[in-house]
C-alpha cells in the first residue's frame, strides 16, 4: 500500500463529514458497523482515503490493517477518487451476449481510460460493472445516476458529447 | 399499535382498490370514502421502467388528469414489476386491464383524452399481443401469451399494490399469516407446515426450508439469542428476481422473516442487500419504518407478546457474499470469506448464534403457505420440486423480463410461448441457467422439465433464476470464458484451487478464443475442472468449472473448431473473424457513416471496401446495412 500510504491530508469539509459518519454509524464501537461506515464514506467522499481509514481505525478501535483488508475486499470501495463522470458499463450475461464488450471497448478507445481507472484530468472513470439487473435494457450503462439502455456502438460517441 | 381487528378494518377499507385491479371489480367506494373512482392507472416503477422514465410518467399522468378535472375519478398508482421489462415503461389501466407498452410522455395527453375521457382505448399504443387477432378487442391479461402459462405466487403483489403503501399490502391479506401464526399456531406447528409444503430454498442449492428452520429451532444458544437473515445479495449476472420482489412487495419479506423468527425463537433479523439496488433498499427501509409504526415490528407484535425487529445491511460488491457463511462474515463486518461447514449457520451463524438464512424468493412463498396450507402448495409443481420458480429471462429473446412459472414446465414453453422466441429470425442455441455456477442447455433438451433434479442432471442447475438465452451468433467458448472471467474476479482467494485454478482455466480459454489454443488444452481444462471442484471450500469454487464442463459436454465441436481449424463457428471471437462487404452492396454509404473507425471507403453506388487494418470489428456496419451485404468470415 505504498502509494496509498502517502499522507493525504483531508480538507476540513471532508473531515467534518467523516466525523459525522463515524459518529452516526460507528458509535457503538462494534466491528459489524464497519462496512456501514465505509459505505457512507465511499458515498459521501467518493472514495475511502488512507486518512479516513486511519481515523476510523482510531475512533472505532480497530486495527488499520483490518480496515484496509475490508476496503480492498469489496469492489464498491475505492482507494482513489472517482472521476466527475463515472461510466459503468454493465457486463452481466444479458448485456454481454448483446455486445456490451464492444460498448466498453469504444469508451476505452475514445477516452483512453482503461476499465477500473480514472482519466488524468479527473473527468471520466470507467468501470466494467456487475449485472445491474436492468436486463430488459441490455446492453445498458450508467453514467453517474443516469441509466442509458439498448445501446449500439455509435451511441457511445454521442454520449461522450453530452457528458464532457 | 395495530391489533388483528385493526388489520381487518384496514383490509376492509382498502379491499376495493385491490379488487378493481385483481378481479377487475366493479367500482365501489374506495379507501378514502371517494365513490367516484372509476380507474386505476398502474405505473411500473421497477428498476427497468424507472430507468425508462417511470417517475416522469407518473407526474405527467397526474398533471394531465388534474388539468382535465378528473383527479377524483382516475387514480395514478406506482407499483412493482409487471415482468415484461423489454417493453418498459409499462402502464396498466384497471378495471379493464389495458396494457400500454413503451409509454412515451407525449402519448399521455392522448391516453387521458381518448381513453379516460372518451372511453376509447388507444389501441395503437397498446401492447399488440393484448389485442385479439379476430376482432381487435382487448384480451384479458391472463389470456396473453406472456402471462397465460405463468403463475404469480412469489410475485403476487408485484404490479398489484403500491409497494410504499402498507395498507394495500394488508388489503391483499398481508400480515394475516403472521397473525395466524401468533394466534393459532405453536412455533413447531409453523415449521411442520413449511416442512410439509415441500418448499425448497430458491437461492440456488434447493435445501428444504422447513428442515433448516427445524435445525435452528432445536439449536442451543448460550444467551437465548437467535437470528433470522435474508440473503438479498443477488449477484448472478442476468438475475433480478429478488430485486423485483424487494421493489414491488417489500412487506412480504418482513412478514415472512417474522414468521421464521417466531418459529425458531429469534427476535432479531438482518436483510443483506446489494448496495447496487438503491430503489429496493429505499422501499424496504420505508416498509420497515411503516411496519414499526403499525407495531408489526417491535417489542410486542400485534399485541401478542412476540418481539421482532430487523435492519438492513448493505453489501459492498462481492459476489462471494451470496454464499451463506461469507454473507454472515460480511454482516459481522469482515472480509466476506467463506468458512468451513459444519457448523452450519442454523447451529452457529451470525455472532455464533443459530441463524436461519433464506433467500428473498423463498421468504416470499412463506405467507401464502401459512394461509393456504401445505397441501395447496404441494399441489403445484413436480414430485421433488414444489411450487413455482421466478426466472429473469434475458439475452436473445423477444420478451425479456421476469416470469414466474410452476415447476415442471419445459424450457421450450418458457422460451417460445412465454418468451416469444428468438428475435431477428435467429436460431436458438442454448439457454444458460444458474449463472456462473450453472451451465448451458442445448436445443435437444428444450423439452426437459424445469425442476431442481432435471436441471442438475443436464449439467446445469436451477440456480437463483437467471435464464439467459443465446442464439447462433453467440460462441460457447466465449461464453465459458465470460463466466470464468467472472469467477476469477470474484474468487475471494482463500482456497488456492479456486484462486489459481480458475485463473489458469481462464488463460486457456483466452488462448483458445484468440486462435492460439492447442488440442491438449481441452484435456487441461477438464483436469483443472476436476481439481477445482474437488478441492474448493465453498460453492463458488466447487461450481466454477460448470460453465466450461457443460459447454464442453454439448458444444465440444466448437472448442475443436477453435483449436484445430482456428475458426469460430459463431463468428464471435474477434481474433478469428473479419468483416467483408460482398456484391450485394448497393453503395448507399450508410455503413461509412456508421463506422466509428473510418475503416470503410467507397464511391456512391459502388461496392464499398473495409480496411482490415483500421477495422475494430465492432459490427456497427452490419446493423446499419439494409442489404445484408456485410458478412463475417
Amino acid at each position: 500500500m505504498s502509494k496509498t500510504n502517502e499522507a493525504q491530508v483531508l480538507c476540513q469539509e471532508s473531515m467534518a463529514l467523516l466525523k459525522d459518519i463515524v459518529k452516526q454509524h460507528g458509535s457503538g464501537g462494534r466491528k459489524d458497523e464497519l462496512i456501514e461506515v465505509l459505505n457512507e464514506v465511499q458515498e459521501k467522499l467518493g472514495y475511502v482515503p488512507y486518512e479516513a481509514q486511519k481515523y476510523i481505525a482510531e475512533t472505532m478501535n480497530l486495527p488499520l490493517a483490518e480496515i484496509f483488508g475490508v476496503v480492498t475486499f469489496y469492489s464498491r470501495f475505492s482507494l482513489k477518487p472517482v472521476g466527475k463522470y463515472k461510466i459503468a458499463v454493465c457486463m452481466g450475461t444479458a448485456c454481454y451476449v448483446k455486445d456490451a464488450q464492444k460498448i466498453l471497448d469504444r469508451f476505452v478507445e475514445l477516452t483512453g481510460v482503461q476499465p477500473g481507472e480514472t482519466s488524468e484530468d479527473g473527468l471520466y472513470s470507467i468501470v466494467a460493472t456487475r449485472c445491474i439487473g436492468a436486463c430488459g435494457l441490455a446492453p445498458v450503462i450508467t453514467i453517474n445516476e443516469d441509466v442509458h439502455g439498448k445501446l449500439v456502438v455509435e451511441d457511445v460517441d454521442r454520449l461522450l458529447e453530452i457528458y464532457k | 399499535m395495530k391489533t388483528i381487528a385493526d388489520l381487518k378494518a384496514i383490509k376492509e377499507k382498502h379491499i376495493y382498490d385491490i379488487e378493481m385491479r385483481r378481479d377487475h371489480g366493479v367500482h365501489k367506494t374506495d379507501s378514502v370514502g371517494n365513490d367516484k373512482v372509476r380507474a386505476h392507472v398502474m405505473v411500473c416503477s421497477g428498476t427497468g421502467c424507472t430507468a425508462g422514465g417511470a417517475e416522469k410518467i407518473i407526474t405527467t399522468f397526474e398533471e394531465c388528469i388534474a388539468e382535465k378535472g378528473i383527479s377524483e375519478e382516475i387514480k395514478v398508482v406506482k407499483t412493482g414489476c409487471f415482468g415484461l421489462c423489454a417493453l418498459g415503461p409499462i402502464v396498466i389501466v384497471y378495471p379493464e386491464g389495458v396494457f400500454y407498452s413503451e409509454v412515451k410522455l407525449e402519448n399521455i395527453p392522448r391516453i387521458v383524452e381518448e381513453h379516460f375521457i372518451g372511453g376509447n382505448v388507444v389501441k395503437e399504443l397498446v401492447y399488440p399481443e393484448t389485442l385479439c387477432k379476430e376482432d381487435n378487442s382487448i384480451l384479458p391479461l391472463d389470456e396473453v401469451d406472456f402471462y397465460k402459462k405463468q403463475m404469480r405466487l412469489a410475485l403476487r403483489n408485484c404490479g398489484l399494490i403500491n409497494p410504499d403503501c402498507i395498507d394495500e399490502y394488508i388489503a391483499n391479506d398481508g400480515y394475516f399469516a403472521i397473525a395466524k401464526c401468533l394466534t393459532e399456531m405453536k412455533p413447531e406447528e409453523v415449521i411442520e407446515v413449511i416442512k410439509a409444503s415441500g418448499l425448497r430454498g430458491r437461492g440456488g442449492a434447493g435445501f428444504p426450508t422447513g428442515l433448516k428452520w427445524g435445525f435452528a429451532a432445536k439449536a442451543d444458544t448460550p444467551d437465548g439469542q437467535k437470528y433470522v437473515a435474508c440473503n438479498a445479495d443477488e449477484g448472478d449476472p442476468g438475475a433480478f428476481m429478488d430485486r423485483s420482489v424487494l421493489e414491488g412487495d417489500p412487506h412480504v419479506l418482513i412478514e415472512a422473516m417474522a414468521i421464521a423468527a417466531y418459529s425458531i425463537g429469534a427476535s432479531y433479523g438482518f436483510v443483506y442487500v446489494r448496495a447496487e439496488y438503491p430503489i429496493a433498499v429505499m422501499r424496504l427501509q420505508r416498509a420497515i419504518d411503516d411496519a414499526r409504526e403499525y407495531g408489526l415490528l417491535g417489542k410486542n407484535v400485534l399485541g401478542k407478546g412476540f418481539e421482532f425487529d430487523l435492519e438492513i445491511r448493505l453489501g459492498a460488491g462481492a459476489f462471494v457474499c451470496g454464499e451463506e457463511t461469507a454473507l454472515i462474515r460480511s454482516i459481522e463486518g469482515n472480509r466476506g470469506e467463506p468458512k468451513p461447514r459444519p457448523p452450519f449457520p442454523a447451529v452457529k451463524g451470525i455472532f455464533d448464534r443459530p441463524t436461519v438464512l433464506n433467500n428473498v424468493e423463498t421468504y416470499a412463498n412463506v405467507p401464502p403457505i401459512i394461509l393456504q396450507g401445505a397441501d395447496w402448495f404441494r399441489g403445484i409443481g413436480t414430485e421433488g420440486s414444489k411450487g413455482t420458480k421466478v426466472f429473469a429471462v434475458g439475452g436473445k429473446i423477444s420478451n425479456v423480463g421476469l416470469v414466474e412459472v410452476p415447476m415442471g414446465i419445459t424450457l421450450r414453453e418458457v422460451i417460445y410461448e412465454i418468451g416469444g422466441g428468438i428475435p431477428n429470425g435467429k436460431e436458438f442455441k442454448a439457454a444458460q441457467t444458474g449463472g456462473p455456477s450453472g451451465g448451458c442447455i442445448p436445443t435437444e433438451h428444450l423439452d426437459a422439465p424445469i425442476d431442481f433434479e432435471s436441471l442438475t442432471a443436464l449439467g446445469s442447475m436451477m440456480g437463483s433464476g437467471g435464464l439467459i438465452v443465446m442464439d447462433e451468433d453467440n460462441c460457447m467458448v466465449d461464453i465459458a470464458k465470460f463466466f470464468l472471467e467472472f469467477t476469477v474476479d470474484e474468487s475471494c482467494g482463500k482456497c488456492p484451487p479456486c484462486r489459481i485454478g480458475t485463473k489458469r482455466m481462464y488463460e486457456i480459454l483466452e488462448r483458445i478464443t484468440e486462435g492460439k489454443g492447442e488440442i491438449e488444452d481441452i484435456q487441461k481444462l477438464e483436469d483443472l475442472a476436476e481439481t477445482i471442484s474437488a478441492n474448493s471450500l465453498c460453492a463458488l469454487g466447487q461450481t466454477a468449472p460448470n460453465p466450461v464442463l457443460s459447454t464442453l459436454k454439448y458444444f465440444r465441436d466448437e472448442y475443436e473448431a477453435h483449436v484445430s481449424e482456428r475458426r469460430c463457428p459463431a463468428g464471435a471471437c474477434r481474433a478469428m473473424t473479419s468483416y467483408h462487404i460482398n456484391e450485394d452492396c448497393k453503395g448507399c454509404a450508410l455503413c461509412i457513416k456508421a463506422c466509428p473507425a473510418d475503416a470503410i471507403t467507397g464511391e456512391r453506388k459502388a461496392v464499398h471496401v473495409i480496411d482490415q487494418i483500421k477495422c475494430v470489428k465492432c459490427g456497427a456496419c452490419v446493423l446499419k446495412c439494409p442489404f445484408k451485404a456485410i458478412v463475417i468470415k
